[in-house]
């Protein structure tokens, strides 16, 4: 009696972890769907910088003046609720960076978050917005990420607590957060609008900082932008919707499309304080855009629906 | 009677020193409202929404100095906690490097208000102070915390 009910369990057990396993396949984008592409280099150059690649994945400096942004040799540690990640090194280093990368393993690391090895890679990496970029943008910022030096010195393995280091699990993560695929713009919005909508959900990754988050670290989709707890606990990330943004203290009025845009391009805000924390390192990638994109990033942030987010502590 | 007066005196004792700590959090917060307010005027005039007027640069370089020169004693060990403070913990455990930055800001205000005499070097000079004094401070030493 107690034989059978015991192999029954075993087999159940077998036949869930099978199931398992097959649910959380990695998912690879194969060379053989790439088109033809020649790189534009120029657009390159605005993705890394709209994207912000540097911020994460510059060799880091106690002194942040000394950090070259060209200089990707990884080794940031990103404190969260999960552990402490380390950032990789992306320089086109043949043995510590990326240098043996083909652009479908890199395609497939931003759309799919899964590395050339076939492994999940954890979302600190945001490929869950990343996955919005188009194609040409993809390959353009690989193709510029190659031009940069080769930085050596391969960066230790994240610390994370069991069982969240172990990456099979975020397939299953995957299934529950990771929707959607590159932008596709809404014929009913103006071009300026499509293209900061694409700017922000995509290489920009706002939302990944400006949102709360659950438990398992995803995302809350109906607060995105609404602001919430920096990963590290330290610090409160704003609420960037015009719920949130207002001109000063005792204004009523939201930040305009105009601020925006100013602010991102000079890190000064409506009232003439700049920018803290770690939106200064933003500026400092977003102060190289171009004036039309930063104009788009304004008139889409502007145009967020209000929304409520969580309240900082200690707030009313 | 006695224990009445150690009583009040105790009470008076924590009472100043909760003034005294939201008194220099205060002042810290409005020398640094005076340092938005003077930048707000600047990026005006860099955005060529208003029209480049000396007088007022000469105003923005000197409060910028004025506050480079009186912050550096605002942060007692006391004035960590009191009030409501941007000011991130990190500073009392790097005051040396917060002190210098300060210096840094007077410095390059004083440079600056000598050799600025257009919108051109006002654009640099001004550009350079935000970005680098400002935000190099902001960004390692001011947490926001709502």
């Amino acid at each position: 009696m107690i034989r059978r009910a015991a192999l029954a369990a075993s087999a159940a057990a077998v036949i869930a972890l099978v199931l398992l396993w097959v649910l959380t396949i990695p998912e690879v984008v194969p060379a053989s769907v790439l088109p033809p592409h020649t790189p534009d280099l120029d657009n390159g150059k605005v993705m890394f910088a709209i994207g912000g690649c540097a911020s994460c994945h510059a060799t880091p400096n106690a002194d942040s003046a000394k950090i070259v942004r060209t200089e990707l040799g990884g080794g940031l540690a990103l404190p969260s609720p999960f552990g402490t990640f380390y950032v990789p090194n992306i320089s086109p280093d043949l043995v510590d960076g990326i240098g043996a990368w083909s652009e479908a393993d890199f395609v497939t690391a931003l759309w799919k978050g899964t590395s050339p090895r076939g492994r999940h890679l954890f979302p600190a990496f945001p490929y869950p917005s990343f996955q919005h970029m188009e194609l040409a943008d993809v390959r353009d910022l690989f193709a510029y990420l190659k031009t940069l030096p080769p930085v050596p010195g391969r960066v230790r393995r994240h610390d994370l607590a069991f069982p969240f280091s172990i990456r099979r699990l975020v397939g299953l993560w995957k299934l529950l957060f990771l929707h959607g695929g590159p932008y596709t713009p809404d014929p009913g919005q103006s071009a300026q609008l499509n293209r900061g909508a694409y700017l922000v959900n995509g290489p920009g990754h706002c939302a990944e900082c400006h949102s709360p988050r659950n438990l398992l670290g995803a995302i809350i989709d109906s607060e995105r932008f609404a602001g919430g707890p920096a990963a590290d606990g330290k610090s409160w990330v704003p609420n960037i919707t015009p719920a949130g943004l207002r001109r000063s203290a005792d204004d009523h009025m939201a930040w305009s499309q105009k601020d925006v845009a100013s602010y991102l391009a000079d890190g000064f805000d409506p009232s003439g304080d700049y920018a803290g924390g770690a939106m200064v390192e933003v500026i400092r990638n977003t102060s190289l855009l171009p004036a039309a994109d930063l104009a788009a990033i304004g008139a889409y942030v502007a145009s967020l629906p209000p929304r409520q987010g969580p309240k900082p502590p200690g707030k009313k | 009677m006695i224990r009445t007066i150690f009583v009040v005196a105790a009470i008076s004792l924590g009472v100043c020193t909760a003034i005294a700590q939201q008194d220099t959090i205060a002042a810290r917060k409005a020398l640094m409202k005076a340092n938005g307010d003077q930048a707000n005027i600047g990026v005006a005039m860099m955005k060529g929404e208003a029209p480049f007027d000396i007088d007022k640069v000469h105003k923005i370089f000197a409060a910028w100095q004025d506050a480079a020169a009186k912050m550096p004693s605002l942060f007692p060990d006391n004035s960590k906690e009191g009030g409501e403070t941007a000011a991130d913990p990190k500073i009392w455990a790097n005051l040396d490097d917060v002190k210098a930055r300060f210096a840094k800001l007077g410095a390059d205000a004083k440079d600056a208000d000598a050799k600025v005499t257009d919108l051109n070097s006002f654009k640099a000079a001004f550009g350079n102070i935000g970005k680098n004094d400002c935000g190099g401070c902001h960004q390692q030493y001011r947490i926001k915390k709502s």
